[in-house]
């Protein structure tokens, strides 16, 4: 048997522990079950479509519009995050103060609780007769019912993200190159934007995209508060279920090509990113 | 530049009623935190944007639930329809956590046991289902199974149906779910490597007894977090559930789905009411991920 790692020469896994062959198998048959072929059965049912009446539906005002409001709200909502959840996680782990614990465990509900739930209570908190929604009232600002509620709604859902995604990476933030820095004369300020946010940057991005791709697809907490209207405050999930509804399943199809393209590339700039972020924690 | 700044003069002061620690370096310990009133400004700004985006909103869903006293709350969770709801919410969550139990003790087994071509790839695969819109991972499912769908008409044929019912709700429950359990159970069991099980069976265990007594026990906390995480998110699907349950009350209505019925009926008591359940499974949730995470920490070490 060769232990030269020829291409082509495969060499059959040398282990004594059982059962790949039947684990592998098993793995493929369910993913492809579950995930590839219910995935490949919407891009078949895509080329059911010609190239032009596929360009016409994505193209067209209305789904145009929608997948706008879903990307640009989204991208707003993942910058949100970005700036809020960095002072977050910087509040959780660097300083105490009573209560740490109980607002560290907090970060999660936006996970552990329903979409339906968080859409809901957002509504009844923005709506102008609502604990929130009644104080901005007076300013002129009306959060429920506009795209502004949609962004509500996004930072909700996506600032565990960038929370537990950072948190880690500044735990394990070695204290002798803030320490180093200092001592050779570096004030607080350029400590922090020198030294502590380029090792946290690959963190930092991937927390941004992961709040980004979970904020583009997302619809349960999204629709109550939304008001959706055409063109203005639609969602490109709402219109995909619009779309399934009124038997246009073309047009269902389309849509859902696109929103599933954007999640694959985003997917692997995730997994690239998560790459750079070992490489560079491994680095030091 | 000058070394010391007069951030560094007053931090510094309180380090020489504690000397004992930094005698040995005989250095002082550079600033390694901010001034106090930036250290205030960041906890309040933190403190604020947390209990204004997730402390209020979950204030909400209980008080909202209560708003109208104890028997309305009483009355919307014994509906029969609220009562149908539950039990097909639980069933469909039992399913699919069942599911991804096995599936994904087999798919980490595979992944983390093994060398092969392409692990990483695979690996990505099984995360697919984390970035598709639950809307999209309803619709695939319609695409496939529903009366226009490719094996549409086989299934009518056959009398079996999986759109706007059970099998159908199942199929997107675990769609969603799908990398909850080997997410958690792959990075631990390639951190533990396989020189435990390589003993086990090297002094004649057979493959299940060592699965069972060797590789389970070391992977019992991080399974009970997958199932855990695995749940919550079972219980509480709504995108993908919405697009193959059809809606029918007391039929194929979950739980949330029946909370957005009540709400955009105006019931909203009784939708809160509801909403409170799954709130309050959310809040167990993060009491058990906390106790499963140090348990997770603890076998780490």
């Amino acid at each position: 048997m060769s232990s030269l790692p020829i291409a082509g020469t495969r060499a059959a896994p040398k282990t004594v522990i059982p059962g790949f062959g039947i684990t592998f198998g098993l793995t493929l048959a369910w993913l492809g079950l579950i995930v590839l072929i219910p995935l490949a059965g919407l891009f078949l049912k895509t080329f059911e479509l010609t190239f032009e009446q596929f360009i016409g539906i994505v193209t067209s005002a209305r789904v145009l519009n929608a997948l706008k409001i879903s990307f640009g709200i989204a991208l707003a909502a993942a910058a949100i995050n970005l700036v809020f959840g960095f002072f977050v996680v910087w509040a959780l782990t660097r300083y105490e103060f009573p209560g740490r614990r109980l607002f560290d465990a907090i970060v999660d509900i936006p996970f552990a609780l329903p979409t339906a739930v968080a859409g809901i209570a957002l509504t009844t908190l923005y709506a102008p007769n609502g604990w929130i929604g009644s104080l901005l009232e007076p300013l002129g600002i009306k959060v429920a019912y506009t795209p502004l509620g949609i962004l509500i709604a996004l930072v909700f859902i996506g600032l565990p993200f960038v929370v537990r995604t950072v948190q880690p990476v500044l735990i394990d933030l070695e204290s002798e190159l803030e320490e180093a820095a200092s001592s050779l004369g570096a004030n607080r300020w350029q400590v922090i934007i020198k030294v502590v946010i380029p090792t946290l940057l690959p963190s930092l991005l991937t927390g941004f995209a992961l709040a980004f791709a979970r904020a583009v697809g997302e619809y349960g907490s999204v629709i109550f508060i939304a008001g959706n209207l055409p063109n203005i405050s639609e969602i490109a999930p709402l219109l995909i279920i619009i779309r399934l509804e009124e038997f246009r399943y073309a047009d269902a199809t389309a849509i859902a090509v696109v929103m599933l393209l954007a999640s694959f590339v985003l997917l692997f700039a995730i997994n690239g990113l998560q790459r750079w972020s070992e490489s560079r924690s491994a680095a030091f | 530049m000058s070394i010391a700044t007069e951030a560094d003069v007053t931090d510094f002061v309180p380090e020489t009623t504690a000397t004992t620690v930094h005698v040995a370096t005989g250095t002082p310990r550079p600033v390694r935190t901010e001034p106090a009133p930036v250290r205030w400004a960041i906890i309040g700004i933190a403190l604020a944007f947390l209990s204004i985006f997730i402390v209020l909103p979950l204030v909400t869903v209980f008080q909202q639930a209560f708003a109208r006293g104890w028997d309305v709350y009483a009355a919307a969770i014994t509906d029969p329809d609220a009562l149908h709801a539950i039990k097909l919410t639980l069933t469909a969550a039992v399913i699919a956590v069942v599911l991804n139990v096995v599936f994904g003790l087999v798919m980490a087994w595979a992944v983390a046991k093994f060398e092969f071509k392409g692990k990483s790839f695979l690996i990505t695969l099984i995360d697919l289902p984390f970035s598709v819109s639950p809307v999209v991972a309803g619709l695939i499912f319609v695409l496939l199974f529903g009366a226009q769908g490719f094996f549409g008409s086989w299934f009518i044929d056959h009398d079996i149906k999986i759109i706007f019912a059970l099998p159908g709700i199942v199929l997107a429950t675990v769609f969603v779910t799908f990398p909850f359990v080997a997410r958690e159970l792959i990075p631990l069991m390639q951190e533990q490597g396989t020189a435990e099980e390589e003993a086990a069976i090297s002094l004649g265990a057979s493959g299940w007894s060592t699965f069972f007594r060797v590789t389970l026990p070391n992977v019992k906390w991080a399974l009970l977090y997958g199932v855990l995480l695995c749940n919550a998110r079972a219980m509480g699907e709504f995108g993908a559930v919405s697009v193959v349950s059809g809606h029918v009350r007391g039929e194929t209505n979950t739980m949330p789905l029946h909370i957005e019925i009540l709400y955009n009926e105006y019931q909203f008591s009784a939708s809160f009411a509801v909403a409170s359940l799954l709130a309050f499974l959310a809040l167990v949730t993060l009491v058990l991920k906390t106790v499963l995470e140090n348990r997770l920490s603890e076998t780490r070490r």
